[in-house]
């Protein structure tokens, strides 16, 4: 369990990395907090011939706060934000999925773009940002484009990173003061990958209703307007309004149908309405 | 110095070093000139090997079968008749029979270009059927590991011991439950370090290891070389629980090169390799049948069982102690008159399953203890009545069971209520009478169970096996200084021998337990021991320290007699001086005499010095049995299949203990493990015979948030055959918590009609198991009426 021989770098500027990235003749990964790619390098399922270590560029370690958002470089840690170093616009969801991640050992070095490019369908950051509805940016030649983190995840394992493209950044709206967000993982242990995760946004002043359920074999199951199942998000008691049944048919119709697996996603997302939190 | 002996909960004295990170484990040794090997390993379970492609330029550092035509393959063939042997090629030949089997060698400067040589051979397979089911593995039409055997049975056992009798009982219940495949997890994995020093002639092998003297003889008998050219080393061991037991092939590769390369050999075995390729055990299928009167009092027991021995029998234990174990301890600590029990140890396309902590008894405690809570259902009873109607009685002991166990000592019935006295099993009844607030489910589980340890040649000259411990000898010895040298063949891998032992000692001599060294893990210094197993060392190494340190009090006494000018009647020895009645002389006194004033001494004096080299055995060699009870009370999840230990009680006897502290550490570790057979731990094969799990994402272990803290009860029946009456608690921990958690987890779902009999309980399992009894009763309603 030891790497294949690399080249290893370490550019100080985005415009650096995406020049390295974009040698066609070459196997080259970014590297992050490698807390997925150390293991894959380890066991050779990954092996590369240049590894571009991305933490030494300034960019990436930024955040910008704006009236309406918040966006933050792709090498911000989970413990950036647990620890309140980035400001949560979240009324609180943020820094509560953070704490949730795996050990503080993998938070202390692990990073949101990491997670997010890694795209395992059972990591906490795909569903909660989903459900928040925030957006990637990504960087290539071809200049910049910003999408629903959502699309993100093509599949397991898979990005939708053109050649030569890197995720730069991550922008996350602001909620409101009416917002209210749920977020409960089923996991068989302390810090270990969910099996079952269901979240929410009921923000009714912004108009925005989402429900998400992740952890599934592949991309989360993302529903962007979420009336039909928990209402218009001013119910007092948001588990009251919820319809299991309508629910039920979606993460059917997107192809989970072994009863165990749909009663644990929607009772993860029954247990997510039931303790909604408030600003 | 008083207050160090017996019974005193001194801090470890290795834990000084280990605690600072200065611990020394194979992997930490350097050697000039190292090279790091990596192994060709078969990526198929089951399959010919049509040819092996060496790239050219690797041809002088890859080395297959072809290359080790001298060396021979590892036998370890149980003497239990109508066993069927294997023979564990070192490097595959011909054939291949599990994943991660051995099929070249390669060496380079470091680990990464080693695997780069592996990743560059090429191997032609003509793959064959996996046998990946221990059950159709006994099937006639099964593919065949080992042709020549005509199936695929190491070992079939039978007892009956007047079955019928209980036929007509009037509660008969049968029931299949199974344990799962695990794969035993100690922290530091295996690992080989080898060299050939040609000034001792000699192969010195450093392994991290629990019986280094057993891997001398069988390493000796493979590379067909004399013993005395063979030093085995074990140096810190990070963990054992059975795996550091093994000789294993790697071990023989790495002394073969180091005896032809000319430099020293290093092999670590990584998490994957631990994972996939080694280290399995635990795989039981039993079908189980219980006789019972309508109060609860035990008939009999029926039993069909099969155990997943994998592909070869591991050398020292065999492929066969696991099930055959199964056959005598199966009737657990009850008395009852009939009994009938066959088993069947099969090959598999599976690692070889090896002994792990507590060994057949895990899955033998699950299995009867769940079947006694079935008893308890069926008659209206309380678990706990029906154990206390059929458990051994203390005016009984010292009591033969049925298959001539002999439980040397203890009172069952005490345990099991003392342990009842730590939880409030009334109030537990009524607040399941109500619904909890968060929707959960309380149950809660007994087990108790007793173990056998420290088992000797009349037990293990009947299994017939490679290794049959006899005298355990130790030595002690002064040395100028007044300090103490023992030194025994058992090792410790976690057991904190290096503090006990040294006790043992002080509670003869008096001697500081800072003065006392203990040298272990090393065949040239030690004297010859079948090593750490079978919660044996407290028992065998404890009573060997004790008895070679009073012959050396005895020596001393005479020494210190002839200066104190008395008779040796008159002195006695204190708190480490020799006291006579007008007057006193310090061990210190007597040892620089001895060494550096010999001109003081009589001519009369013992030759034999301040040093003694003595064998030890019980009075008794058919065992200590130690006993627990254990109870767990649970929450399960009905929606999500979680299961929560809310809490969880042991009360054990251990007969006296050495060092209570030690001990409760034993059982908080055995309980972590338990907890892992219980709940998480499962090493799955898909039917080509690939292991499923390659890391600690896929194969789970409990971590500190999964194991609570029990509360521990203490008893104290001093064994009667022992010195000082200890008795082996080592792995008792590791036994019971599947048993008591299952049992808690049924009683959780009791109103479900739910009964789980297999581990682990994982989420799923439960889930499928309430999903499959709702539409048992769904099927049983007339139409037209919902559940």
């Amino acid at each position: 369990m030891k790497p294949v021989n690399f080249d290893y770098a370490r550019p100080g500027e985005v415009s650096g990395a995406l020049k390295l990235i974009a040698d066609e003749g070459l196997t080259v990964k970014i590297v992050a907090g490698s807390q997925s790619l150390g293991p894959m390098l380890n066991m050779r399922l990954v092996q590369p011939d240049l590894l571009v270590d991305i933490t030494g560029i300034e960019e990436l370690r930024r955040f910008d706060e704006r009236p309406d958002e918040i966006e933050f470089g792709a090498c911000i840690t989970h413990a950036d934000i647990e620890d309140l170093r980035i400001p949560d616009v979240t009324c609180g969801a943020l820094p509560s999925v953070a704490r949730g991640i795996a050990y503080r050992a993998v938070r202390n070095r692990g990073t949101v773009g990491g997670s997010l490019t890694h795209a395992d369908p059972s990591a906490d950051w795909h569903s909660i940002m989903a459900a928040l509805g925030a957006k990637v940016v990504l960087r290539g030649p071809a200049g910049e484009r910003t999408i629903p983190v959502e699309d993100y995840m093509l599949g397991a394992l898979e990005a939708d990173l053109g050649p030569g493209e890197m995720l730069v950044s991550i922008k996350v709206p602001k909620l409101s003061r009416s917002a209210r967000w749920g977020y409960y993982k089923s996991c068989r242990k302390t810090g270990e990958f969910a099996h079952a995760i269901g979240a929410f946004l009921a923000d009714p002043d912004r108009g925005v209703i989402r429900v998400v359920i992740g952890a599934t074999e592949s991309r989360p199951i993302v529903i962007t307007d979420a009336g039909n199942i928990i209402g218009d998000g001013r119910a007092e008691r948001l588990d009251a309004a919820f319809d299991s049944h309508a629910v039920s048919e979606v993460i059917e119709a997107a192809g989970m149908t072994n009863p165990i697996d749909k009663q644990t996603h929607i009772v993860a997302l029954g247990r997510a309405l039931e303790q909604a939190q408030s600003a | 110095m008083a207050g160090q002996g017996i019974g005193a909960s001194l801090l470890r004295k290795e834990d000084d070093r280990f605690l600072r990170g200065r611990g020394e484990f194979v992997a930490d040794i350097r050697l000039p000139g190292l090279r790091d090997v990596a192994f060709v390993r078969s990526p198929v379970a089951h399959a010919r090997i049509r040819g092996i492609r060496i790239p050219p330029q690797y041809k002088d550092v890859v080395f297959t079968a072809a290359d080790l035509k001298d060396v021979k393959p590892i036998r370890a063939v149980s003497g239990l008749p109508g066993f069927k042997a294997s023979e564990q090629p070192i490097l595959a030949f011909e054939k291949v029979r599990q994943v991660g089997e051995l099929i070249a060698i390669c060496v380079a400067d470091t680990r990464a270009e080693a695997e780069d040589i592996a990743a560059a051979v090429e191997v032609d397979f003509e793959e064959l059927p996996a046998v990946h089911d221990m059950l159709q593995a006994r099937q006639p039409d099964s593919a065949l590991l080992h042709e020549h055997w005509g199936d695929n049975v190491f070992l079939e056992t039978f007892v009956d011991i007047n079955m019928e009798a209980a036929f007509d009982a009037p509660i008969k219940i049968t029931r299949e439950i199974s344990t799962a495949r695990q794969s035993m997890a100690p922290m530091e994995g295996r690992g080989t370090v080898a060299v050939w020093h040609n000034r001792m002639d000699q192969l010195v092998l450093h392994t991290g290891n629990q019986q280094p003297h057993i891997v001398r003889n069988g390493l000796a008998e493979c590379l067909g070389i004399e013993q005395l050219q063979i030093r085995i080393i074990s140096p810190d061991v990070g963990g054992g629980f059975g795996y550091k037991g093994i000789l294993l092939t790697e071990d023989v590769c790495l002394g073969w090169l180091a005896m032809r390369c000319g430099h020293p050999v290093r092999w670590i075995e990584d998490r994957r390799e631990h994972l996939t390729a080694g280290a399995n055990c635990r795989e039981h299928y039993y079908k189980i049948t219980v006789y019972a009167d309508r109060d609860g009092k035990l008939r009999g027991v029926e039993c069909e069982a099969t155990v997943d021995s994998g592909a070869y029998s591991s050398y020292p234990f065999s492929a066969c102690l696991e099930a055959a174990q199964v056959a005598s301890i199966l009737p657990g600590p009850y008395d009852f008159p009939s009994y009938r029990c066959r088993t069947w140890s099969v090959a598999t396309n599976k690692c070889p399953i090896l002994p792990y902590r507590g060994v057949a008894r895990t899955g033998v405690c699950y299995a009867i203890e769940l079947m006694m809570d079935a008893i308890a259902r069926e008659a209206g009873l309380e678990p706990y009545e029906v154990r206390l109607k059929n458990l051994v009685r203390p005016d009984q002991m010292p009591f033969d069971n049925i298959t001539k166990k002999h439980f040397d000592s203890g009172d069952y019935p005490e345990a099991l209520r003392q342990a009842l006295a730590k939880i409030d099993l009334p109030g537990i009844r009524e607040r399941q009478k109500k619904a909890e607030p968060d929707g959960r489910l309380i149950g809660v589980g007994l087990s108790i169970y007793c173990e056998q340890g420290a088992h000797g040649t009349s037990v293990y000259a009947g299994w017939g096996i490679p290794m049959v411990p006899g005298h355990e000898q130790a030595t002690a010895r002064m040395t100028p200084d007044g300090g103490l040298e023992l030194r025994v063949g058992v090792h410790s891998h976690g057991q904190s021998m290096e503090t006990t032992l040294p006790q043992v000692a002080n509670e003869i001599l008096g001697i500081d337990v800072a003065k006392i060294k203990l040298v272990h893990g090393d065949t040239e210094y030690t004297p010859y021991s079948t090593g750490s197993w079978g919660s044996r060392c407290a028992v065998m190494a404890g009573g060997a320290v004790a008895t070679a340190s009073k012959e050396v009090a005895g020596l001393a006494m005479r020494i210190g007699a002839h200066l104190l000018q008395v008779d040796f009647d008159q002195v006695k020895l204190v708190d480490g001086s020799v006291v006579g009645p007008a007057g006193s002389v310090t061990l210190q006194e007597i040892a620089h005499t001895w060494y550096r004033r010999p001109q003081d001494l009589p001519p009369s004096v013992d030759p034999r010095g301040l040093e003694s080299t003595i064998g030890y055995k019980p009075v008794r060699d058919s065992g200590t049995f130690s006993y627990a009870a254990h109870i767990a009370v649970v929450a399960v999840d009905p929606e999500m299949g979680d299961i929560e230990i809310i809490d969880y009680v042991i009360v054990e006897d251990g007969g006296k203990l050495i060092n209570p502290m030690v001990v409760d550490g034993q059982i908080y570790g055995g309980l972590a493990q338990g907890i892992g057979t219980a709940l998480y731990e499962e090493m799955n094969f898909d039917s080509s015979g690939q292991p499923l799990a390659s890391t600690f994402a896929d194969y789970l272990l409990p971590g500190p948030t999964e194991v609570p803290a029990p509360k521990l009860g203490h008893m104290e029946t001093l064994a009667p055959y022992t010195q000082f009456g200890v008795k082996g608690i080592g792995e008792g921990g590791a036994i019971a918590p599947p048993a008591a958690i299952g049992n808690a987890v049924n009683d959780a779902l009791k109103s479900y009609g739910v009964e789980l009999l297999q581990s682990p309980m994982t989420p799923r399992r439960v889930l499928e198991a309430i999903e499959e009894a709702r539409n048992k009763r769904n099927k049983r309603m007339p139409e037209g009426v919902s559940a």
